[in-house]
């Protein structure tokens, strides 16, 4: 359970995150949705310890992640940033077996080895194992930094706009995985999302940010509604239900 | 894995034995034991020093690539080795009969203190470009070497200036180069903990999410580049581009996974000095050109060539 306790963050005395309180139950694939500037990777970034907050309080199954040794949480929670550029070239190998960095301090043992296998397969990156990410295409990267991410197997895992910068194919195909880490290996899993239809299709919970404020928090039947929309994102829309599946047209 | 270790060390071994069998002095020529006082105070330690400080130089080049997160920053271009000449300077009026060990730590908080600046205006700076980084650390250091120019210049010591900025082992002898060995100490403890500026180099954010502790790490690694950078100034004086090229070359080809490549950089650091200064001792003697200068010309010409082939992998 990831447990956020008033937590504000503020730039030159504009709160960027408002006194947002919230708790995710373990288990499940949520959603943060939200306008531009709502706050949403800055809350993200907090949770992870990425960023100091000014005032409030995570917990992370009962971890104050601003006291917690940053190996302990890194056993526990995992990050994954849209904006991985990394200096160092490494091999997706390489790369993958650094997702096991909490554990074994870059002396990789056999069960490490044996994660790094199993994740590279997962993702289907063995033809590439042993290029560099700078040979890659940027979907074959983007699964590269998930398959770090799946070795360093924490029972929490955020993910920050996972779906930038990917062509529609490999959109579906990450937010399938990511729906199978929640399905198939029990993992908690918390995705910054822009597209409502991608959130509305892959979430067992929406939660919505505005202007730093928490707004809306619920099911995706209960947030998919236009009069919610439209009080998120400031624009009109209708709500058709295909399937199992709510989608919203914006473009009418 | 093995392979660039296979070849590289017969390759240095026998650059070392022509190093050791250069010079004007002739080894064979008297056999009252003069040949061998030649090589045990001269020719060995000038050997000695040149592997040291180039395993250390290039090692530090690579260590400052991660922490900069910028492939074209070495001590050189990013206002340590200026640093370092200002701290020695400063020695040298304050208490000039410190001896040079206690110089050389002067030169080495100096050196941490300009390059720690280094790093912060990097934090401030929002944009950047992969050419701004080195820029930046050019301009550091000019202006930290013009306040070193000035001074020397008003107590005339623009001569000790030009020693320490210029790498030449023409003056190495025994008992004089030793505190290089304080920068092979060191390359071993950045190789024990290669690892972690592995994953410096993946930048904060990943580094934070493995749990590493990211200011740490930062430290000891301005602190191991701080030293070595303060060994070879106090001692040999500068070698310019080492720390850029031979840690862009290792890493064209073997990736930057420094628990594996760090040998591979000391022991080509070690290589391309050895050389340079062999081709610097051969091409007017009985005269010889500092190994600086030669490094300069090949290091200059060699990193050009990087600079546009490698355009796509500079950030």
């Amino acid at each position: 359970m990831i447990e956020i306790h008033e937590v504000t963050k503020s730039y030159g005395g504009n709160a960027v995150v408002d006194r947002v309180s919230l708790t995710l139950p373990a288990g499940g694939l949520t959603s943060i949705i939200g306008p531009n500037g709502a706050g949403k990777s800055t809350l993200l970034s907090i949770v992870s310890r990425l960023m100091p907050m000014d005032t409030g309080k995570v917990l992370v199954d009962g971890l104050d992640v601003s006291r917690t040794a940053g190996d302990v949480l890194a056993r526990r929670l995992s990050i994954m940033r849209q904006d991985n550029h990394i200096t160092a070239r490494l091999s997706v190998r390489d790369l993958v077996a650094f997702g096991r960095y909490p554990y074994s301090k870059g002396r990789l043992t056999a069960a490490d080895a044996e994660h790094i296998e199993r994740s590279i397969a997962y993702l289907g990156l063995e033809p590439y194992q042993n290029r560099f990410l700078d040979e890659l295409s940027g979907g074959q990267r983007q699964r590269a930094f998930i398959a770090m991410v799946l070795c360093q197997d924490t029972d929490y895992m955020l993910f920050d706009e996972p779906l930038n910068n990917l062509d529609i194919k490999h959109a579906v195909e990450t937010m399938k995985l990511l729906r199978r880490l929640a399905d198939d290996f029990d993992k908690t899993v918390v995705v910054v999302l822009h597209d409502i239809n991608f959130a509305s299709a892959y979430s067992d919970r929406i939660v919505a940010m505005q202007a730093g404020r928490l707004a809306f928090e619920g099911s995706p039947e209960d947030m998919i509604v236009p009069s919610r929309l439209q009080a998120i994102f400031d624009v009109d829309c209708r709500v058709h239900a295909v399937g199992e599946t709510r989608l919203v047209n914006y473009f009418e | 894995m093995m392979k660039p270790a296979l070849i590289a060390i017969p390759v240095i071994l026998l650059l070392a034995a022509v190093s050791v069998f250069t010079g004007v002095g002739s080894l064979a020529a008297a056999d009252d034991g003069r040949g061998w006082f030649l090589v045990v105070e001269s020719r060995l330690p000038r050997t000695l020093a040149l592997m040291l400080a180039g395993a250390g130089l290039a090692v530090s080049g690579t260590i400052m690539q991660m922490l900069a997160r910028n492939r074209f920053v070495e001590p050189s271009t990013a206002g340590t080795a200026e640093s370092a000449a200002l701290g020695m300077l400063l020695a040298v009026l304050i208490a000039p009969n410190l001896p040079v060990a206690g110089k050389m730590v002067c030169a080495a908080l100096t050196a941490l203190a300009g390059t720690a600046l280094f790093l912060q205006i990097l934090r401030r700076i929002p944009l950047r470009s992969a050419l701004m980084v080195p820029l930046i650390g050019l301009m550091l250091g000019g202006v930290v070497n013009a306040i070193t120019t000035f001074i020397a210049y008003r107590y005339d010591l623009m001569q000790s200036m030009g020693a320490w900025m210029s790498g030449d082992f023409s003056v190495v002898l025994r008992r004089r180069y030793e505190l290089l060995w304080i920068g092979l100490a060191l390359t071993l403890v950045a190789y024990a903990t290669a690892a972690r500026f592995t994953v410096i180099g993946m930048g904060e954010a990943i580094a934070r999410n493995v749990g590493l502790n990211y200011d740490r790490v930062v430290a000891l690694g301005l602190a191991i580049v701080s030293m070595v950078t303060a060994t070879i100034v106090a001692t040999v004086g500068m070698i310019p581009f080492l720390g850029l090229v031979v840690p862009n070359i290792v890493s064209l080809i073997m990736g930057d996974n420094l628990r594996r490549t760090l040998p591979v950089v000391a022991v080509s650091g070690a290589g391309l000095v050895l050389a340079c200064d062999i081709v610097g001792r051969l091409l007017i003697a009985p005269y010889e050109i500092p190994v600086g200068t030669v490094m300069g010309v090949i290091g200059s010409l060699i990193f050009l060539q990087l600079l546009l082939s490698r355009r796509s992998h500079a950030g």
